[in-house]
């Protein structure tokens, strides 16, 4: 292998230089821009993080994994995965495969960086070649598996359902500038190093169609301007992608650190959530996933649109779809980044500032520990169960069954737990309710802290710090009475139950199985069309703070529709709002899960 | 001296005069906060009347006869746990009614 010219030097390169610098200039003022809006706890922990080994054997492992192979993808879609990691792994192979060229034949050449890039334009094939074949071979060979990729991409772009999409996101104007010229690198690619290849070698894709270039071109004076086109495309997409979607292949791999250091979104617009919303790769995954998205005005409302709006500073459309979002939490379920959305909006919604501003200095402490009687479990019902009596007196009975020293929190009703105010992005009044909970829930003496509602449960979860004592939601802890042999429930199987599983309770917390085997341990469970993670929010949400009502109702009738995909006889949940929520329009009874076994439950 | 009974100050108030701009944003935002007949479920279900006698109901009437002082009084105890919102047979959203009063008060002249 020898070089070609002289100087290593051809103009055609200037606009791929151009736009590599201009990229990684921006990448550098972004990543120092992220680092000085972090806040400086959060700094310091992401920078520590990168020195922990833990940690960065981890980033790595989920960089490769998620930005080259695309597993997530893969295991949601195995055309798209195909089309987005044939892409990304197979740009990355090239690259990899160029610098290998590079450092073998001409390794004093490797301070030019755009040499792996066009390396088969500077090179003349010598007598010791056949040690490039192999090179050659798999170069060929990821350059056909990325046009595989693009293919499909072109397909996908004109017929989206065949990939299982329904909806899309509408591409911006430069959005379309950055897709048209990624779609054009790669067959100009191919062209170019085809009608090199007779000077510079190459394998079984491009001596071939060198050679039937030749039969009707037959001179080279079609070789420059390829070569020229394939750089210049190169650099428009190089200067287009920090201001279309295809940031967010830098940026994700600025978000996989970011994320394992553990850091938590702090403001709606700088730093971690920055990182967020220049990850989004536009796919529009979140609109189909969308409980919202049943009405066609408020397809525009997901997360996919927060970002776009996010980045393009529109404040007005910022606040509107930061207020209606019910935050259900499945789009970040479904993005294969897992963008945030409801944390941003939540950050955004903390960012007002009200005139009024409540405090809770009239409730008495000591006049609700009075009320508390001695138990070792504590039963705050809540002000959703407080609003379903039929709930507080299942589970109260369950309890008594199964023998289980119990005492209610709130027997004439308590504070709420403060999640809905906090989801509101008004932290200081919740943090208010939640110190004065705390205070009772220490004082009482129990063990066990019961929840029949994930709104509270998921509260007491992630944002109270009660030592000594275990927050169970009745779900949970009704499973364990019975298999402590404590609760006898009858299996009742000619009946047919379908779970719902509320946003709160499985994506909020992860709490999947232990409902379903309480299900199945009073009737026969049937799934709905689309369940655990995927789960429809019965559109009752008290996250959204400006979805009228009335608007609400188609999410709500989408929602049963899809519970009632197995012919159930009732419908199951484990959450007072939802089955509040389903019980205005469904035609089949909506029970809880402690209303259920307590019918099953065989006395004595 | 001690009667064991006083006379309570006249709440009469002059509809001529009154500032009803926050009343006019709030239905501006939230339009079905006009639809309110006050039946009071709202007022029943509240978590927070318990201990401040909050309740959504008043607090409209209030802000549609310019008492925005009792409109600040009653609203400093609200818990935003939203039972009234699921209560009222109107379907106002009420938590909205509440955040956006919440949001806004600092522009009208406080008291009567």
């Amino acid at each position: 292998m020898t070089e070609r010219l002289v100087t290593g030097f051809h103009p055609f390169v200037i606009p791929f230089v151009a736009g590599m610098f201009f990229v990684l200039g921006y990448c550098l003022y972004g990543i120092i821009r992220i680092l000085v809006e972090l806040p400086r706890a959060d700094r310091q922990k992401f920078l520590l993080s990168l020195i922990t080994p833990k940690t960065v054997w981890k980033n790595i492992k989920d960089i490769f994994l998620n930005c080259l192979i695309h597993v997530k993808l893969w295991k949601r879609n195995k055309v798209l995965g195909f089309m987005h990691s044939s892409i990304a792994f197979g740009w990355f192979m090239l690259i990899v495969l160029g610098h290998i060229e590079v450092m073998l034949f001409l390794p004093e050449r490797t301070r030019f960086f755009y040499y792996p890039i066009f390396f088969n334009f500077f090179v003349a094939e010598g007598e010791n070649t056949i040690q490039g074949a192999v090179l050659f071979f798999l170069m060929d060979l990821f350059l056909l598996v990325i046009l595989c990729g693009i293919t499909l991409a072109v397909i996908k772009r004109f017929r989206s359902l065949l990939f299982g999409m329904r909806r899309t996101t509408k591409p911006s104007f430069l959005d379309r500038i950055g897709l048209y010229a990624l779609w054009l690198i790669f067959p100009l690619r191919l062209l170019s190093e085809s009608f090199t290849a007779h000077i510079s070698g190459g394998s079984f894709l491009t001596i071939p169609m060198n050679w039937l270039f030749r039969q009707f071109l037959g001179n080279d004076l079609n070789f420059l301007p390829t070569w020229w086109a394939y750089s210049i495309v190169l650099s428009i997409f190089l200067f287009v992608l920090p201001f279309t979607r295809y940031m967010h292949i830098p940026a994700e791999m600025m978000l996989i650190p970011l994320r394992n250091a553990g850091l938590k979104i702090k403001h709606p617009r700088k730093g971690f959530a920055r990182v967020q919303f220049y990850s989004c790769p536009g796919c529009g995954v979140c609109i189909d996933a969308c409980p919202m998205s049943v009405r066609k005005e408020n397809q525009k409302d997901c997360t996919v649109y927060l970002n776009r709006q996010l980045r393009r500073n529109n404040e007005s459309r910022i606040e509107e779809i930061s207020d209606k979002c019910l935050m259900c939490g499945k789009c970040t379920t479904v993005c294969q980044v897992q963008v945030d959305g409801p944390h941003i909006r939540q950050a955004q919604r903390a960012l007002r500032s009200y005139s009024i501003n409540p405090h809770y200095t009239q409730v008495s402490v000591d006049e609700h520990l009075s009320k508390i009687g001695k138990g070792k479990v504590l039963y705050f019902a809540g002000c959703m169960t407080h609003l379903t009596p039929g709930i507080k007196k299942a589970v109260g009975e369950v309890l008594d069954r199964a023998g289980v020293s119990w005492t209610m929190m709130d027997p004439d009703g308590g504070l709420c737990c403060g999640r809905p105010m906090l989801l509101a992005g008004r932290k200081e009044p919740a943090r208010a309710m939640m110190r004065i909970n705390k205070e009772i829930i220490l004082a009482s003496g129990c063990d066990i802290l019961l929840l029949s509602c994930p709104i509270c449960y998921r509260v007491f979860k992630e944002n109270y710090n009660l030592p000594g004592i275990t927050v169970m939601h009745h779900s949970v802890f009704f499973n364990e009475l019975i298999k402590a042999n404590l609760l006898k429930v009858d299996k009742d199987a000619e009946m047919k139950l379908a779970y719902h599983d509320p946003c709160e309770l499985g994506r909020g917390c992860g709490i999947y199985d232990q409902p379903r085997e309480l299900v199945s341990a009073a009737g026969t469970l049937v799934e709905a069309a689309q369940n655990r993670e995927a789960s429809i929010c019965c559109g009752g949400s008290l996250g959204s703070l400006s979805l009228s009502y009335e608007k609400r109702r188609d999410i709500t009738l989408n929602s049963i529709k899809n519970l009632k995909a197995g012919n159930p006889d009732a419908i199951v949940t484990a959450c007072p709002l939802c089955q509040t929520t389903f019980k205005n329009y469904s035609d089949i009874p909506v029970l809880d899960i402690s209303q259920v076994i307590l019918k099953e439950n065989k006395k004595g | 001296m001690e009667f064991g009974f006083k006379l309570s100050p006249s709440s009469a108030i002059e509809l001529d005069k009154i500032d009803l701009s926050l009343y006019e944003k709030v239905c501006e935002i939230e339009p079905t906060a006009k639809t309110c007949i006050s039946c009071g479920s709202c007022s029943a279900t509240c978590t927070a009347s318990e201990y401040s006698g909050m309740s959504v109901r008043k607090m409209l009437l209030d802000l549609q006869r310019g008492r925005h002082a009792e409109v600040e009084r009653i609203l400093s105890h609200c818990m935003l746990c939203g039972k009234c919102t699921m209560v009222c047979p109107r379907g106002i959203n009420t938590r909205r009614v509440i955040l956006t009063v919440s949001r806004y008060y600092d522009n009208v002249e406080a008291g009567l």
